[in-house]
């Protein structure tokens, strides 16, 4: 086994340094990091602008490989990612902002896979009545419109909560407040109140999705043999479809949930910029706003370690949930 | 044992029924016609007795008793009475019913590779049926009582299998551990449907052995539903004849069997390939198909398809009644005059005569010739880390041959590498090992063209014609795709596909129509058809019949005799049913683990069969007729066939080999040393030590 994993992690280490190295190399020869330096007032001249992208690296004088190979070299003998345009380094800015999005899309994503889940069940359970049906439209909905669609609905209904309630119980602009008092209770209401918008923004994404791949996985479950068997022992409907239903119909869930969770990152860039979030969606879109091309490697690098982590862990689960595989 | 259990029609038993069915019907809605699948059926069982319900598919069998379950879909609209022990079934909700199901009236299914939960263990499966019905019973207790009934269900070693998953047991041992779940609570019905339809003959003589044995454990009656009369003649008291949602014909097995009073119990009597005769006789065809159930026409929905239906049969459907015989009651308007004798079987359907043969047997050419032929493949195990944990030896070095007009039957249990063999074949390329000559030609010389050019002389016919044809293509342009590969020019295809269609008994203006729109048995004769039309030399049948329905199997088979007989084809005939491999073949190859064990001409290999393993193969076999199966003395082979991964020194075969068990030490050393070769043993060619021994087998069963 051990030797199993060992392999398993040699190759996800060559897949994540070739996503890296193909992100650097392409935004190396498509960004033009100089652009941003010459509308400038006063004006730069040509030379010092040079020399600012020399000491990021980036200076398109040099040759591309040239300048991959130099990128390559300070990361893996000093650890160093190189800076930003805003001359931060960029793996201590990715630190600071992973645990900003991660918060967020940890509960999002699993509060929105449970919900997606008896979603669906439900669905299949009911199929064609009337709460299936409901169900079905406004997942389909949901999913139709466009993610900051979304966020900014939720911003104006729960402006109008606060506006009714006479105080602005829901925050939806940045991370946290800045002058709370201290102390462990303050900090958390705090934190569920600026929380609560963007968390619920990805929930009923995530639950509009999980729900009808787990409704038609149920449906099919449903028809299966051995729920006819269960029944035959003396279940009744709805205990066969509970003990036996479920477990199987959660099998190829587990597959799509490392995929849902890679793009989820994607997704959720668009809900931090909307609610004023610093977390890496927000990074990963300025870097390539502002010609950022250590940033917009370092976002790959990211994005690929996460999505790397969640298929190890559906791998895990689906072993869990199915004998079949089990080694 | 069974005998003594059963029920004498003469003596009725003083009890009072515990199933008593009354004008059962099943309607499912449909916006194209309501679906009436069961149309008024009455039966009632009584205690301890074996029922046998016989039916093609869609006869209603099935949807009949699973609303004794309760199991059936919230749409289908059930009417009529059913009583276990007096007790209204239809007016309980599913929570009564529940109660009901699995203590005292229990299920085992058809298909035991999907009939269990693949998440949980065989031990808990049975556990949880135990614990569904005794609240005070601890789960330690259902444990030990789980391990007791794998034992008695002939389950080795059930400490540790009771641990196992679905997917590590075989499908033979899943559905020993589904009667297992079925007798857990001492039921006093088991309804078993079709039980052994989806097993190999000798693990299906085993299950059908477990079902007895469970029968006399818990005293229950069995109701066991099947299409076939082998598996009923060997084993029930009684059998119920269902056509187009209704009972036709019930009776004492002995009677029906011996006489069957409705002609469409005749027609599938005589249309069954029978071990005993096949081959001396042929078979008869019951032509047609069941009616549509959506749409029916007034009368005996049988009148379409039988030879001797009279005006009265095409406007009123006949009452289920005796006509003279006690016990018997049969669904037919000219019942009388058959229980009479004045009409006679062989009158209602004749047997057809047979059709000239073209190239007589004897010296003829070499269609198509196998020597040492080997195929492994590695293993490799894990869904997620792969690695070679061994190799698969699917045919491990065998010889064929077929000459010109003659019929080779490739028989065994599915994994024997029957069809690794065929796919080699048909591939035309260099073998791993060993040679494959065509027509004469050795494929690893053949170029490419050459080798395109081949494939017009050597076609095969696949065992599912529902699953084998585009659906979406009208059935000309699937005749006519080969000669599209073969470049034939389009007015040619048209007029050849013609001919074709009316060579295997269909209608030259059905080309324009699509599969959907043919039955089972016609689908079929397309797929022979498309593998005709590029006048090949040698067919290649994988399962032909096995996937149709018993009545129409007869056609399909005959057509197939007369086809090689009128166009002097050579066949490689891969079937299980040796039955109707006897029917066809001329020369038999019985495989066993990826060798041949046993060679021979059909008559010597049948009358006179030397292997033990091909002994086994026939004693497994059902023969439906109650007279033979009752006297038949039985050879079981124990166990699964091993998984070809096995490395096992000497004969393969030995580990399940019934004479092996009875040699003494100093022989059975020999067999665990040597690999026996093939030699020859009276006219057959035996890959066996010990083959003159055979007939002590018969003296120790």
């Amino acid at each position: 086994m051990g030797k199993y994993v060992l392999r398993r992690f040699v190759n996800y280490f060559i897949l994540a340094f070739i996503a890296t190295v193909t992100a650097y190399i392409t935004s190396s020869a498509f960004m033009d990091p100089a652009a941003r330096y010459r509308g400038q007032n006063p004006p730069l001249s040509e030379s010092s602008i040079k020399s600012i992208l020399d000491g990021h690296g980036t200076n398109p004088d040099v040759p591309i490989l040239e300048r991959t190979w130099t990128w390559l070299t300070k990361i893996f003998l000093h650890g160093d990612f190189s800076t930003t345009v805003h001359n931060n380094p960029v793996f201590q800015e990715i630190m600071t902002r992973a645990s900003v999005s991660l918060k967020l899309l940890l509960i999002g994503s699993i509060l929105g896979a449970i919900l997606g889940v008896v979603l669906g069940v439900w669905g299949a359970v009911k199929q064609y009545k009337a709460s299936d049906q409901t169900v079905t439209y406004a997942s389909y909905l949901i999913i139709a419109t466009p993610t900051f669609v979304i966020g900014v609905i939720l911003m104006i209904i729960a402006t109008g909560f606060n506006r009714l309630i006479g105080t602005s119980l829901i925050r939806f602009s940045g991370e946290y407040t800045a002058d709370i008092p201290p102390g462990f209770f303050p900090w958390f209401t705090d934190q569920l109140s600026h929380m609560l918008l963007p968390t619920l923004a990805l929930v009923l994404m995530g639950a509009a999705t999980y729900s009808r791949y787990q409704r038609s996985v149920m449906l099919d479950v449903l028809a299966s043999d051995f729920i006819r068997t269960a029944r035959s022992k003396g279940r009744t409907r709805k205990t066969a479809l509970v003990k036996h239903g479920v477990r199987v119909a959660l099998i190829p869930m587990s597959t799509y949930f490392a995929y849902a969770f890679g793009t989820l990152v994607a997704g959720s860039a668009m809900l931090e910029v909307v609610f004023s979030w610093h977390g890496m969606g927000e990074f990963t879109i300025n870097s390539i706003l502002q010609s950022d091309i250590n940033a917009a490697a370092g976002s790959v690098l990211f994005i690929a370690v996460l999505t790397l982590i969640s298929s190890t862990l559906s791998e895990v689960l689906y072993a869990a949930l199915d004998p079949r595989v089990r080694i | 044992m069974t005998e003594t259990l059963s029920t004498n029609q003469s003596h009725p038993p003083a009890e009072a029924p515990i199933l008593e069915v009354r004008d059962l019907t099943v309607t499912f809605p449909n916006h194209k016609g309501d679906v009436k699948a069961v149309r008024g059926v009455d039966y009632e069982v009584m205690p301890g007795e074996f029922l046998g319900i016989v039916g093609e598919s869609g006869s209603g069998k099935s949807v009949s008793s699973m609303a004794v379950m309760g199991l059936l879909p919230s749409n289908a609209r059930i009417d009529g009475s059913i009583k276990y022990r007096g007790r209204s079934l239809l007016d309980m909700d599913d929570h009564e019913m529940s109660k009901l199901r699995g203590s005292e009236i229990a299920m085992v299914f058809q298909d035991p590779l999907s009939a269990l939960t693949p998440v949980y263990t065989i031990g808990e499966q049975i556990s949880e049926g135990l614990l569904l019905h005794d609240a005070t019973m601890s789960k330690e207790a259902a444990h030990e009582r789980a391990i007791e009934l794998l034992r008695i269900v002939g389950i080795p070693g059930p400490e540790r299998r009771v641990r196992a998953y679905p997917h590590e047991f075989s499908g033979g041992m899943r559905q020993r551990a589904m009667i297992a779940i079925a007798i857990a609570n001492d039921p006093d019905l088991i309804i078993a449907d079709e039980p052994t339809t989806a097993l190999d003959v000798t693990i299906q003589a085993q299950i059908l052995d477990v079902l007895q044995k469970a029968r006399e454990i818990t005293g229950a009656a069995i109701v066991l539903i099947t299409h076939d009369l082998g598996v009923v003649a060997g084993h029930a008291d009684r059998i119920a004849v269902m056509y187009a949602g209704r009972l036709v014909e019930t009776g004492p097995v002995e009677q029906v069997f011996a006489r069957p009073q409705m002609p469409y119990t005749t027609g599938l009597l005589r249309s069954v390939p029978n071990l005993a005769t096949a081959g001396t006789q042929r078979l008869v065809p019951l032509e047609g198909k069941p009616p549509s159930l959506s749409n029916m026409v007034p009368g005996c929905p049988f009148a379409p398809r039988c030879p001797i239906a009279i005006d009265t049969c095409r406007e009123v459907e006949p009452e289920l009644i005796g006509h003279g015989t006690p016990g018997v009651a049969a669904a037919c308007h000219r019942a009388d005059e058959i229980a009479s004798g004045e009409l006679t079987a062989g009158s209602i359907f004749p047997r057809p005569e047979p059709v000239q043969k073209r190239v007589k047997n004897g010296d003829a050419d070499r269609v198509l010739e196998v020597t040492g032929l080997q195929k492994h493949f590695p293993l490799l195990k894990g869904a997620v880390f792969k690695r070679q944990i061994g190799t698969v030896r699917a045919v491990d070095g065998i010889d064929l041959e077929i000459r010109e007009g003659q019929t080779l039957g490739l028989v065994g249990e599915s994994g024997c590498g029957k069809s690794t063999t065929i796919g080699e074949v048909l591939e035309m390329v260099a073998p791993q090992k060993g040679k494959i000559v065509i027509n004469g030609v050795d494929v690893s010389e053949l170029s490419k063209r050459d080798r395109l050019a081949m494939r017009k002389d050597v076609q095969v016919v696949f065992q599912d014609p529902m699953a084998a044809i585009d659906p979406r293509l009208p059935v000309g342009e699937v005749i006519a795709e080969p000669l599209t590969v073969h470049k034939v020019p389009a007015r040619k295809r048209n007029d050849t596909v013609a001919e074709m269609l009316e060579l295997v008994g269909l209608d030259a203006n059905m080309a324009d129509r699509y599969p959907h729109e043919f039955s089972g048995g016609q689908r079929q004769r397309i797929g022979i058809a498309r593998a005709l039309v590029t006048n090949p030399k040698l067919l290649v049948l994988d399962e032909p019949v096995s996937a149709l329905d018993v009545s129409v199997q007869a056609g399909v088979i005959n057509l197939l005799e007369d086809l090689r007989d009128s166009l002097g084809l050579s066949y490689l005939f891969v079937a299980h049913d040796l039955a109707v491999v006897r029917q066809i073949a001329d020369h038999v190859a019985v495989m066993y683990l990826g060798r041949i064990v046993e060679f021979g001409a059909s008559e010597d290999l049948y009358d006179n069969p030397q292997h033990p393993y091909t002994r086994a193969l026939m004693s497994a076999i059902p023969v439906p007729d109650p007279a033979v199966e009752k006297s038949r003395e039985r050879v079981l082979l124990s166990g699964d066939l091993p998984s070809p991964t096995d490395e096992i020194t000497g004969c393969s075969f030995r580990t399940r080999c019934p004479l092996f068990a009875l040699l003494p030490e100093t022989d059975q050393d020999r067999c665990a040393r040597d690999d026996p070769q093939p030699r020859r043993a009276e006219s057959n060619l035996v890959a066996c030590h010990f083959s003159e021994r055979i007939h002590e087998l018969e003296h120790s069963s």
